[in-house]
């Protein structure tokens, strides 16, 4: 068995016990990027000879007697929203196509630390708007399980990479859906923390008070694994929590007797398929046979999520991507006798791609005068309304248990057309980012071959309680063993 | 008198004297090689965060507390978006909402025109904190016509922003509101104000209304004042052109317009430039930030005595005159200064504060300022000072050879003591002594005497002088006008 079908967990100890070199599982996984990724496209730039490097270096201070950390060896995907310090972070934007940061993002820091390999920056759709990946200005990434579908996103590099085996482990960002709808789409689980558990700092902001980093995976337990590396106090990210972290792998016991699972129905309305209600009310079946308790709940304020999310995060975003200007670094559009105003004017239309022109004009107009109070400020109100929602429910649950996207991944250029039916795939997940709560996605049955996702929410800071259902669920099921043929 | 009464507002940016900047780790020294002090925060790279500097809130605070503000011990911090070259995140993080202060006042001197003063109360709209930004230089000043260059060692420095209310009435109550301004700034030691250098700068905004009429007529803003002259003279201009504008029957256009020193006149700025919508909203990278009392105990624990009490203190307690205690208290390196001088010297006649005073204001910064210099530089310390005045009380020398002394001290440092005893300049104070010497000037000048003892008083100076130069002026006055008129009469 090649060193690719193991799970970042295995690899770890693999490395740990010499049974396996960093440099052997480095050049295994760029051998399958090598074979696959022409199919795939899965990443913007592939760091082969500067992983090699590393691996190198790796397995002399194991020589040396040295711990290399929990994920010694393990290669990962970095999604390329995240900066890398003398590598090129592009956002999968033109705007930042040669952009090169001075400096690594925190989460790109501790990997570093604990060990792990980045072979490469993992495409997504422009500065992480939208949900199939096809709005990269460089390419669209393929589902791995099926070519002519997409992978989700935005983080659909990242979640592809690890569905096609080109690495054990990615790093993602979750906005509104980005890491969990992709999981579900390519079979994988997809972790999104409480928004402040892992530092943003080196994050590309998109919509700064929803984004929130967090892992991609085959497994749960390796989607704990980097949970822990990843997770912790930053003080350069003041909306980072302070407080100790439990240790996630203690957290998998396989036991969830009594745990409340809460099934709130507004969750399975708004386009949610026949088949997905099936595979995830038989995943609650499935939960319950292990011992959970089913609650029921109710979230009223759901159905007004998607078009809250539609004004905060544009709005944020509008501030977020000014500084794209052309002024200091990135790209800069500037003809003969163009003034100032002609060249951000330019260096706008020419840099950005049409989904993040049009957030930006939304976000614009959300937030001009006279529009504020109607739009804005308002939908910071209703999203009051939906974290009271969630509080509610957690009052009688411990988890919820609802569908990760409503169908399973759709065909490239399906939606091109159909801009709110895009936007609807990621009505389930939007919800858990107003509310900066945790959640996980999950394989929990096929459509047409195509996997279905499950996903559980969890309390504030419970990422613990999570894992726990999440990892009790899966080890019951043989989802998560089965992998897409390339 | 006009036609019309003058309301003027004004709003004051002063950079704070913190270490590093607002939200990074970076140097506060924009006086540096271009872009040195910079990093990924204060560029607006993508991907960097904020993090607020908790020495920048303690001045902020000391300084709402001075004005007596309304405090908001949780504010939030909002983004202020906008282009331009030299903000290069494109907005600038500063306060609209819920701003640290809101409210408060400044009490000025408003000139009376006859050397007195009145004092007035002006209100204030907010105090909020915001960051710097970046400096452009354009075309000719860097040798290009075409280009631009930005320096961003600006970018991201404290600054506090001070916003008053329409209460000033005459371009004289402008300049008496920015001097106060500046004076508590420097005494609580929050900003070095150093106008030149842009650390503090003042923006106006001026109004004409008939005399008598309720509302405020339209409000043009003036920008680019670099000193507290251009403020001055910016000001007159611009009511000069209102004025012209409402005779003639005209419309004050709402505008800013930016002062042009060399031609001394306001110009309307273009009007691309006007009219921005900012579209604040809450900075979602920085959580609010929260004063609890302890915080607030502690800053308030380190607050100096400003500039008004201890101005009253001078006149009260030390029975110092207004104007005496103006000049003392004008600074607070003077004040410290002259309170350092005053530790631990009493007089039998209470007039001690007096004395000190008397040297500081006359001798020390009549010399310091003849010198273009200030107190801080000056050589002679405090103690030193106490000592020279010790000597005259001691009747050790006269208060005519320590105006001498104080010269020599004044360019090498030197104490007094030494000075005397080197030069040999300890007053004559013995009566055998003087007595012999007076009774020699009274032999040497006959008709002194006779005319004296004819009724011509101004004689008697003569013979003053003639002891003055038997002793080379150490001879205490005093005792020589006592022991020359017991001689004559005799
Ligand atoms: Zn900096």
């Amino acid at each position: 068995m090649s060193l690719s079908q193991l799970s970042a967990y295995q690899i770890a100890q693999q490395v740990q016990s010499k049974k396996a070199s960093c440099r052997e599982v480095v050049d295994d996984f760029l051998g399958r990027i090598e074979a696959v990724e022409e199919r795939v496209k899965a990443f913007v730039t592939v760091t082969g000879d500067e992983a090699r490097r590393r691996a190198d270096m790796l397995d002399r201070r194991l020589a040396s007697g040295e711990d290399i950390g929990a994920l010694g060896g393990v290669p990962i995907a970095v999604k390329d929203a995240l900066c890398t310090r003398g590598v090129k972070t592009t956002c999968s934007s033109k705007m930042l196509e040669n952009f090169v940061p001075p400096y690594d993002a925190h989460v790109v820091e501790r990997l570093a630390v604990d060990g792990a390999i980045t072979v490469g920056k993992a495409n997504m759709d422009e500065f992480a708007m939208g949900s199939s990946t096809e709005n990269s200005a460089f390419f669209p990434t393929r589902n791995p399980w099926d070519l002519e579908r997409v992978p989700g996103g935005s983080s659909g590099g990242s979640t592809a990479a690890v569905a096609a085996l080109e690495a054990p482990l990615a790093l993602g960002s979750d906005t509104g859906g980005s890491i969990r709808q992709p999981a579900a789409y390519c079979g994988c689980v997809g972790l999104k923390p409480t928004y402040g558990l892992v530092s943003r700092y080196g994050l590309i902001a998109f919509a700064s008070s929803l984004d929130q980093i967090g892992p991609i995976a085959n497994d749960v337990r390796d989607c704990a694994l980097l949970l822990q590396s990843i997770a912790g106090h930053d003080r350069r990210d003041t909306t980072s929590i302070n407080r100790s972290l439990p240790k996630y792998l203690d957290a998998l016991t396989g036991n969830i007797r009594g745990l409340k699972v809460g099934v709130p129905q507004e969750f399975f309305a708004q386009g949610v398929q026949g088949y997905v209600s099936d595979a995830v009310h038989k995943a609650i079946d499935k939960m319950a046979e292990l011992g959970a308790e089913v609650v029921e709940v109710s979230m009223p304020s759901t159905e007004y999520a998607l078009a809250t999310y539609y004004i905060i995060a544009p709005s944020e975003a509008s501030s977020n991507l000014a500084r794209y200007d052309g002024v200091q670094y990135g790209l800069r559009v500037h003809e003969m006798g163009d003034d100032i105003v002609q060249m951000y004017s330019k260096t706008r239309v020419k840099g950005f791609g049409h989904e993040v022109q049009h957030r930006i004009m939304i976000g614009t107009h959300a937030l001009s005068s006279g529009f504020y109070d109607a739009y804005y400020l308002k939908a910071q109100k209703v999203r009051t309304l939906i974290r009271r929602d969630f509080e509610a429910a957690f009052q009688k649950c411990d988890v919820l248990a609802t569908p990760t996207a409503p169908t399973v991944a759709f065909k490239l250029g399906e939606n091109a057309n159909d801009p709110f039916a895009m936007k609807l795939a990621d009505v389930c997940t939007i919800p858990v980012n107003m509310a900066g709560l945790p959640a996980i996605s999950l394989p929990c049955g096929f459509h047409e071959k195509m996997p279905i996702g499950l996903q559980l929410i969890g309390n504030l800071l419970d990422e613990s309680t999570l894992l726990r259902a999440a990892h009790a669920y899966e080890q019951a099921t043989d989802w998560h063993t089965q992998r897409a043929v390339l | 008198m006009s036609k019309y009464e003058i309301v003027i507002g004004m709003e004051v940016h002063a950079e704070l004297l913190t270490q590093s900047k607002q939200f990074c780790a970076c140097p506060n020294e924009a006086v540096a090689p271009p872009n040195t002090n910079v990093c990924p925060v204060c560029l607006g790279f993508p991907g960097s965060l904020p993090v607020l500097n908790a020495k920048s809130v303690d001045l902020s605070l000391r300084t709402v507390l001075a004005f007596d503000s309304k405090i908001n011990t949780r504010c939030i911090f909002e983004r202020k978006n906008y282009f331009y070259p030299d903000l290069p995140k494109a907005y600038q993080v500063s306060q609209r909402l819920l701003p640290l202060g809101e409210g408060g006042f400044i009490d000025i001197d408003v000139p009376n025109g006859d050397g007195t003063s009145t004092v007035k109360r002006v209100g204030l709209h907010d105090v909020h904190m915001e960051e710097d930004t970046g400096k452009s230089q354009h075309g000719e000043s860097i040798g290009d016509p075409d280009s631009s260059l930005i320096d961003f060692n600006r970018s991201g420095i404290p600054l506090l922003e001070i916003v008053s209310l329409p209460d000033m009435r005459s371009v004289e109550e402008a300049e008496a509101y920015m001097t106060a301004l500046r004076q508590l700034l420097l005494y609580l030691e929050v900003s070095d104000c150093k106008m030149e250098l842009g650390r503090l700068r003042f923006e106006a905004s001026l109004s004409l209304r008939p005399w008598g009429q309720e509302e405020y007529g339209t409000r043009v803003e003036v920008k680019n004042l670099n000193s507290m002259k251009a403020v001055r003279d910016s000001l007159r201009a611009e009511i000069e052109r209102q004025t012209r504008i409402l005779d003639s029957g005209g419309v004050v256009v709402q505008q800013t317009m930016l002062w042009d020193e060399a031609s001394g006149t306001t110009q309307p700025m273009r009007s691309k430039e006007q009219a921005h919508d900012y579209r604040y909203f809450p900075e979602p990278d920085l959580v609010p930030l929260d004063i609890d009392s302890a915080w607030l105990e502690r800053v308030r624990a380190s607050m100096p005595e400003l500039p008004r009490a201890k101005n009253q203190r001078f006149i009260e307690q030390l029975g110092l005159s207004s104007y005496e205690a103006g000049v003392l208290t004008s600074s607070r390196e003077i004040a410290e200064y002259y309170e350092a001088a005053l530790e631990g010297y009493t007089k039998s006649d209470g007039g001690a504060a007096k004395a000190i005073s008397n040297w500081v204001c006359n001798e020390l910064l009549g010399r310091v300022n003849a010198q273009n210099s200030s107190i801080a530089e000056a050589k002679v310390l405090p103690a030193q000072l106490r000592e020279l005045v010790q000597l005259i009380d001691a009747g050790t020398i006269s208060g005519k050879i320590a105006k001498e002394i104080f010269d020599e001290m004044f360019t090498s440092g030197r104490d007094a003591k030494s000075i005397v005893e080197e030069r040999g300049l300890t007053q004559m104070s013995d009566t055998t002594e003087l007595e012999a010497i007076c009774e020699k000037v009274i032999a040497a000048n006959p008709k002194a005497v006779e005319d004296y003892r004819g009724g011509k008083e101004k004689s008697f100076g003569a013979l003053v002088g003639g002891v003055m130069k038997e002793t080379k002026g150490r001879a205490n006055p005093a005792l020589v006008n006592e022991l020359l008129k017991k001689a004559l009469t005799q």
